[in-house]
C-alpha cells in the first residue's frame, strides 16, 4: 500500500504545488502554519477539490490524473476522512453515524448496525450508541468520527487537525487514545496539524509545508535537529541563519561572517541554540569569535528561563536566566553584546 | 411613537372587529352547514394537494437554484418566483391563456387527451400551486444556501451517492426550512382567491374554496361569512405559532 500524490491547484491566494508520498504502514504528519494549504491538500487527495495539475495514486490505482483525464469521485475513493470539527451528522445517533458509510457501500441495515456497534465498542463508546452528537463531549465526538471513518475499511485515513477542537485538558488523553487507534489501523495514515508536539507524538514522519510548497520531510528528530525553514526553526525554538560556507565560516547575505567549526563550502543553514548565546553589557574579551552588538527588542519570561530577541547585524534569540537579565540590567530596547562559540553553530547544506 | 401606535392600531382594530362582532352563538351551526363543510373540505384538499405538488416540484427547483450554476439562472429564478409579486388575478388570466380550453397548451390537452383544467378542482389546485409554490422554493433555497455543505462532503467521503447524500443528509439538515416553506406555501394556498376565481371559477363543491365562500356569503349570509373568516384567522394564527422560531425570533 502506498500513496503517491502530486497536487497542483490554486484556491484564492493559495497556490498549491507539492508532492506527497506515504509508504506502507506509515503515519505521516502534515505540518505547517495556518494558510499553508494543509487542509486543501487533504481535500484534494480525497477528491473534494479538483486538481489543476498532477495526480493521485493509491496502491497503484489512479484516482485522478489531470494528464489522462482520469477522475474517480470522492464517494468511490477508498479514503476515510476525520474532519476538523468532525462533522458528525447531527440528526443521526452515534451508531447511525458510524453505520452511514457501511450502508452507503451497500451493507444491509442489520449487519451495518452490528458492525457499527462493534466499532463503537472498539473506541470505548458502546453505551453511547443511541446518543446524538450534541449529547457527546468533544473527545467522544472525535472517537465517533474516527470510528465512522474507519468502519468502511479505507486504505487511507486522513485526519484534519483531529485534536484542534478539544480543550487542553482532554487533548493529551485523546491524543494517547488516537495514537493507539492509529496504531491498530493497518492502512496509510495522514494527520494534518499545526502543532509540532502533536505531529511528533502521532507520526513516524513529518512533512512540513509552507505557502503551498513542501519545505522539509523527515522524522521528528531529523526535522528538529536540522530545520530548513524559519517556520520550523521557530517551532523548534532555535536560531536559523542561511549563508555561504567558506572553510570554518558562514558568510551571510549583507556582510556578517559567522565563525562555524563545521562549515566547508556551498549554501548552508547554520543553527544556533538560544542557550548557546551569551549576553554581555560591554564587549566581552576572550575566546569567542562570534561577538556582535545589538538591541534587545523582546524579552519574554518562560518559566525559569528568559528569551531575549536581539536585533542587530546578526539577529538571534538568546535564552538566559532571570538572574542574568537582572545582572545585565537589560530592558526592552537596551543595548547588549551577544556571543556564541564557533563550535555551537550547527552547519548543514541547504 | 405616535406613528408606531397608529400603525399597531391599524392591525389590531380589524382583528378586534372580527373577534367582537362574530356571532359566537351561531358559530357551531354555521360551521356545520353543508355548504360550509363542503368549502372547508375542498379548501383543505386543494391546499394540501398544492403543497404536495410544490414539495415534489419545488424542492428540486430550489436545489438547482442553490447548487447549480448555469447561464440564465437568475432570470429563470425570477420568472418562477414572479407569482409572489404578481397580482393573483393576473396569474389566473395567464393560467387561462396557457391551460384554458383555447389556451396555448390547454387546447392540445383537450384535443389529445380530452383533459380540461379550468373550472375544475384540478384547476383550483393548479391556481393555488402557481401562487403558493414560490414561497416554498425561496424558503428551501435559502435553507440550502445557509446549510453547512461540509456535511455533504463528509457523506461523500463515506461513499454516499448523490441521491443518498441528498435524502439522508441534505434533506434532514434543511428540515426546518422545508417545514417552514411547506407551511408558508400551504397558508398561501389556503387563502388563495384571485387566481382561483379567475382560472377555476366559483362552483360550490367543485371550485368554491373557503375564501371564495366567505366572499359570496358576505352578500347572502353575513354571519356565516364572519364565522368562516374567524376560522381562517385561527388557521393563520396556528401557522404563525408554528413558525414562531422563524418569525418572532424566540429561538
Amino acid at each position: 500500500m502506498s500513496l503517491d500524490a502530486a497536487v497542483r491547484l490554486s484556491l484564492g491566494v493559495l497556490d498549491l504545488d507539492m508532492g506527497l508520498a506515504i509508504e506502507e504502514g506509515e503515519v505521516v504528519a502534515l505540518l505547517g502554519p495556518n494558510g499553508a494549504g494543509k487542509t486543501t491538500l487533504l481535500r484534494a487527495v480525497a477528491g473534494l477539490i479538483a486538481l489543476r495539475g498532477g495526480h493521485v495514486r493509491l496502491d497503484g490505482t489512479t484516482l485522478e490524473d489531470v494528464a489522462t483525464g482520469e477522475y474517480i469521485p470522492t464517494e468511490r475513493r477508498p479514503i476515510g476522512v476525520v474532519f476538523q470539527d468532525y462533522l458528525l451528522f447531527p440528526h443521526l445517533s452515534a451508531v447511525d453515524n458510524v453505520a452511514f458509510g457501511l450502508r452507503s457501500r451497500g451493507m444491509g441495515k442489520r449487519t451495518a448496525g452490528e458492525k457499527a456497534v462493534q466499532w463503537l465498542d472498539r473506541v470505548g463508546l458502546r453505551s453511547y450508541a443511541r446518543s446524538k452528537p450534541a449529547e457527546l463531549s468533544g473527545g467522544q465526538r472525535q472517537r465517533v468520527a474516527l470510528a465512522r471513518a474507519l468502519a468502511p475499511d479505507p486504505h487511507l485515513l486522513l485526519l484534519d487537525e483531529p485534536l484542534a477542537a478539544l480543550d487542553a485538558t482532554t487533548r493529551a488523553e485523546v491524543r494517547r487514545d488516537l495514537k493507539r487507534h492509529l496504531g491498530s489501523f493497518p492502512g496509510l495514515r495522514l494527520v494534518v496539524t499545526h502543532d509540532p508536539l502533536e505531529a511528533a507524538a502521532l507520526a513516524d514522519r513529518l512533512v512540513v509545508m509552507e505557502n503551498g510548497r513542501l519545505v522539509q520531510t523527515g522524522t521528528a528528530s531529523e526535522v528538529t535537529e536540522r530545520p530548513r525553514s524559519q517556520y520550523v526553526a521557530d517551532l523548534v525554538g532555535v536560531n536559523l541563519l542561511k549563508g555561504q560556507a567558506d572553510h570554518g565560516f558562514v558568510r551571510m547575505p549583507g556582510g556578517p561572517v559567522v565563525a562555524a567549526t563545521g562549515a566547508e563550502s556551498g549554501d548552508v543553514f547554520a543553527v544556533i541554540h538560544p542557550r548557546a548565546v551569551a549576553l554581555y553589557r560591554s564587549r566581552p574579551d576572550g575566546s569567542p569569535r562570534n561577538v556582535w552588538p545589538g538591541r534587545a527588542s523582546g524579552i519574554e519570561f518562560i518559566g525559569d528561563r528568559v528569551r531575549v530577541r536581539i536585533d542587530g547585524e546578526v539577529g538571534v534569540v538568546a535564552e538566559v536566566t532571570p538572574a542574568a537579565i537582572k545582572e545585565l540590567n537589560l530592558g526592552e530596547g537596551g543595548e547588549v553584546w551577544l556571543s556564541f562559540k564557533a563550535t555551537d553553530v550547527g552547519v548543514y547544506p541547504v | 411613537m405616535a406613528l408606531a401606535t397608529l400603525g399597531v392600531a391599524f392591525f389590531i382594530l380589524p382583528l378586534l372587529g372580527l373577534l367582537l362582532r362574530a356571532p359566537w352563538k351561531d358559530a357551531a351551526r354555521s360551521l356545520t352547514e353543508p355548504d360550509t363543510l363542503q368549502a372547508l373540505k375542498l379548501s383543505l384538499v386543494a391546499s394540501l394537494s398544492a403543497t404536495g405538488i410544490a414539495l415534489v416540484l419545488g424542492v428540486p427547483m430550489a436545489w438547482i437554484y442553490a447548487r447549480v450554476e448555469f447561464p440564465g439562472r437568475a432570470l429563470l429564478r425570477a420568472l418562477t418566483t414572479l407569482p409572489m409579486v404578481l397580482p393573483p388575478v393576473v396569474g389566473g388570466i395567464a393560467l387561462l391563456l396557457a391551460f384554458g380550453r383555447r389556451g396555448l397548451f390547454g387546447s392540445w390537452l383537450d384535443s389529445t387527451f380530452g383533459i380540461t383544467l379550468p373550472f375544475t378542482t384540478a384547476g383550483v389546485v393548479m391556481a393555488e400551486t402557481f401562487v403558493a409554490m414560490p414561497f416554498l422554493i425561496l424558503t428551501v433555497e435559502a435553507g440550502l444556501r445557509s446549510m453547512d455543505r461540509r456535511y455533504e462532503e463528509a457523506a461523500r467521503t463515506l461513499g454516499a451517492s448523490r441521491w443518498r447524500v441528498f435524502t439522508r443528509v441534505t434533506l434532514p439538515l434543511i428540515a426546518p426550512s422545508l417545514f417552514a416553506g411547506a407551511v408558508l406555501c400551504w397558508a398561501r394556498a389556503l387563502g388563495e382567491f384571485g387566481a382561483t376565481i379567475t382560472f377555476a371559477g366559483n362552483f360550490p363543491g367543485i371550485t368554491q374554496t373557503m375564501p371564495l365562500a366567505v366572499y359570496l356569503l358576505l352578500e347572502t349570509n353575513q354571519e356565516a361569512s364572519f364565522i368562516l373568516s374567524l376560522l381562517l384567522l385561527l388557521i393563520s394564527l396556528l401557522v404563525l405559532i408554528g413558525l414562531r422560531h422563524r418569525w418572532l425570533g424566540t429561538a
